[in-house]
């Protein structure tokens, strides 16, 4: 049972602030991912939770208690680092037991809960091996081990997959995912890729140049994005924004469907459509002209440009479609119902 | 796969190496070979000619009890400077990693014994601690102590291990430095995160991690009490009192050249030489197996 709260937390080195005011309730057994764009300040915000970097101002608070001043050690959290942090010195055994013997857990005990921790990882061959004897994903899940074994109140993790290659880091992922169900231990999740975030939070919060720029399930992120950072950041391939003039205009002239419902505004408009949000319609005024056709299997990515501007356009396809198979110019709807609106100059959505 | 640089003659590497060669052999090779020559000579004292004996020297210095005595000064002086100056040069760099703020003058304090002379340092200590004039001297009178080294034999080692030791901090320090921001920040933060305090933190992960720091560090600090801390010896007690502080190099000295008796200083040298040469091989011995974890 442990939640953390953020209030207004900020960070400086010097004059330089890199977390501008960060608040956020997390509950208890929620998986949370931060994700952003690489120095926006997600493992500074971390390791300020983790008590491992001073907090500038604000609080941070885990079950309602401020713990700004507590040492890590006094914290009960558990940290998963980036390139896993395993002492090197010591067995595998040694390095899962290294916070029971701390915690002067006795000797049957430890063994007992070390050999259990190695079984729920498949670890159980390894424990006597050095960790420069094991693979990249081996040497994660001990690090995982080390966490998990102490049964801590927060799990903390700085983009724990990024070293491991594309197939490992989905079979971890899952791994995670499984292991944070199983335990429900309230978890704090840090990654650039927004397909892991997607996949792993109850909820994200996205962050750029140590700002929240949205906090949602991945659901209200993909479907409500609230501003065009997020909503390029999120989903892949990324939102395709349109910069709209007066009267559904496109850049190219071209008229969008009436249906498409236009806020009450004054200013800059853009228009943002996913590629999967885009269907042809032959008679539409509308007219794409594509130059580059991707095919990922279940459907083809189509890239061009609204005809007669330069505005880059990506479509995605349903099914799989080559360059020869498509006219080279083709008419396109909107959906409306998944049409986005933000205002260009401040980039919010309307 | 090997990296080595190959010549094709072998002109060029021969002229390479020839001065190397040279100093060696001027410097290293002739008067080891003249001390082992020697070692078995026992010359008389206007040096006009010389009688064979064999291993009566060494026969001789074997049973000397001053000599087996100053085997015991020896090993206690240098097993001294070694543990206070590397104590206090992995406290000094340990503080040193901690801080970030006015780091690079700090260490640059730090350094500055270690351009001073052993010879300096040893008269630097000496007036220090002069039994009349000192500044430490006055202060200990001042609480009741009286500090005489020049008559006390255990102050007088005291004295020699403080001003050989402090010479040697400032190089330990660095390659302590060194050692400990090689050391990868999350480790330690790791094993804070595990609950681990700072001391638990050094003695579990920290040191450990240091040991081929340490231990390179170990037979360099014990060559250098060794051979090395002649100067200081010689300017602040000169082996005395009563041979308190005659270390091995300092005795092969006043023997041979104080005391005229050369044939016994000779078989003295090859003693050391043996000692080097063990040290050596224990040197390369680590270098060839860095990593101890
Ligand atoms: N110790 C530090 N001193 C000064 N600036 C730092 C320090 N640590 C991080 N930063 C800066 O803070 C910003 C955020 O860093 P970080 O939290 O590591 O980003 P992320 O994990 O999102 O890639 C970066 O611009 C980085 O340069
Ligand atoms: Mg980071």
């Amino acid at each position: 049972m442990t939640t953390i709260s953020l209030k207004d937390v900020k960070k400086s080195y010097g004059n330089l602030r890199v977390i501008h005011g960060v608040s956020v309730d997390i509950h208890d057994s929620e998986f949370i991912v931060v994700v952003g764009p690489s120095g926006c300040g997600k493992s500074t915000l971390l390791r300020m939770i983790a008590g491992l970097e001073d907090i500038s101002e604000g609080e941070v608070c885990i079950d309602g208690k401020v713990v700004n001043h507590l040492e890590p050690m006094d914290r009960n959290i558990a940290m998963v680092f980036q390139n896993y942090a395993l002492y090197p010195h010591m067995s595998v055994f040694d390095n899962i037991a290294y916070s029971l013997k701390i915690a002067k857990t006795s000797k049957a005990e430890i063994k007992q809960r070390v050999q259990e921790t190695a079984e729920l990882l498949q670890l159980g061959d390894y424990l006597d091996r050095k960790p420069r004897q094991l693979s990249g994903g081996q040497r994660q899940r001990v690090a995982m081990g080390r966490a998990i074994v102490r049964r801590p109140s927060v799990f903390l993790f700085d983009e724990p997959l990024s070293n491991l290659d594309a197939k490992l880091r989905v079979q971890m992922r899952l791994e995670i995912k499984r292991l944070q169900r199983q335990l429900g231990i309230t978890s704090v999740f840090v990654t650039h890729d927004q397909v892991e975030a997607m996949t792993l939070g109850d909820k994200l919060m996205v962050l750029n140049d140590g700002r929240v720029e949205q906090f949602g399930t991945p659901v209200e992120l993909y479907q409500k994005p609230r501003s065009i950072f997020v909503a390029q950041f999120i989903g892949s391939p990324s939102m395709n924004i349109v910069p709209v003039s007066e009267g559904h205009r496109l850049p190219n002239g071209a008229v969008v469907d009436h249906a498409v419902p236009k806020p009450q505004h004054t200013g800059e408009l853009s228009l943002g459509i996913r590629p999967e949000h885009i269907d042809i319609e032959p008679a539409s005024d509308v007219r794409f002209l594509i130059e580059m056709a991707e095919q990922l299997g279940a459907n083809t990515l189509i890239h061009g440009v609204l005809e007669g501007s330069s505005a880059p356009l990506v479509v995605s396809l349903p099914g799989l479609h080559t360059l020869e198979s498509l006219d080279a110019s083709i008419g396109l709807r909107f959906q409306p119902e998944n049409c986005h609106w933000f205002d260009t100059a401040t980039g919010d959505r309307l | 796969m090997e990296k080595r640089v190959t010549f094709k003659g072998w002109l060029l590497p021969l002229l390479l190496i020839t001065p190397q060669v040279v100093v060696t052999a001027v410097f290293f090779f002739w008067p080891a070979g003249q001390a082992i020559y020697q070692s078995a000579f026992i010359p008389d004292p206007f040096g006009l000619k010389s009688q064979f004996v064999g291993w009566g020297n060494f026969q001789f210095i074997f049973t000397d009890p001053y000599y087996l005595a100053s085997f015991k000064t020896t090993a206690i002086f240098s097993l001294s400077v070694t543990i206070v100056s590397m104590g206090v040069a992995l406290w000094l760099a340990l503080m040193a990693d901690r801080i970030i703020k006015g780091a690079a003058t700090y260490r640059t304090l730090l350094i500055w014994p270690y351009a001073v002379a052993p010879a300096i340092a040893g008269v630097l200590w000496l007036f220090m601690f002069n039994p009349r004039i000192g500044v430490v001297s006055w202060y200990l009178d001042k609480i009741g102590y009286d500090w005489n080294h020049v008559l006390n034999s255990n102050e007088a080692m005291l004295l020699v291990v403080l001003a050989s030791a402090w010479s040697r901090i400032s190089y330990n320090f660095l390659f302590f430095l060194a050692g400990l921001q090689s050391i990868p920040k999350s480790l330690v933060e790791a094993a804070a995160m595990d609950g681990a305090g700072f001391w638990y933190r050094f003695r579990t992960i920290v040191f450990p991690l240091l040991s081929p720091t340490t231990f390179f560090l170990l037979v360099v600090n014990i060559v250098y009490a060794f051979f090395e801390t002649f100067g200081v010896i010689h300017t602040i007690t000169a082996g005395g009192p009563q041979q308190a502080t005659n270390i091995m190099v300092y005795k092969v000295y006043s023997d041979g050249f104080v005391g005229q008796d050369l044939g016994s200083s000779a078989a003295q040298s090859v003693v050391l030489l043996f000692v080097v040469g063990l040290l050596t091989i224990l040197q390369f011995r680590y270098i060839e197996k860095k990593v101890h974890y």
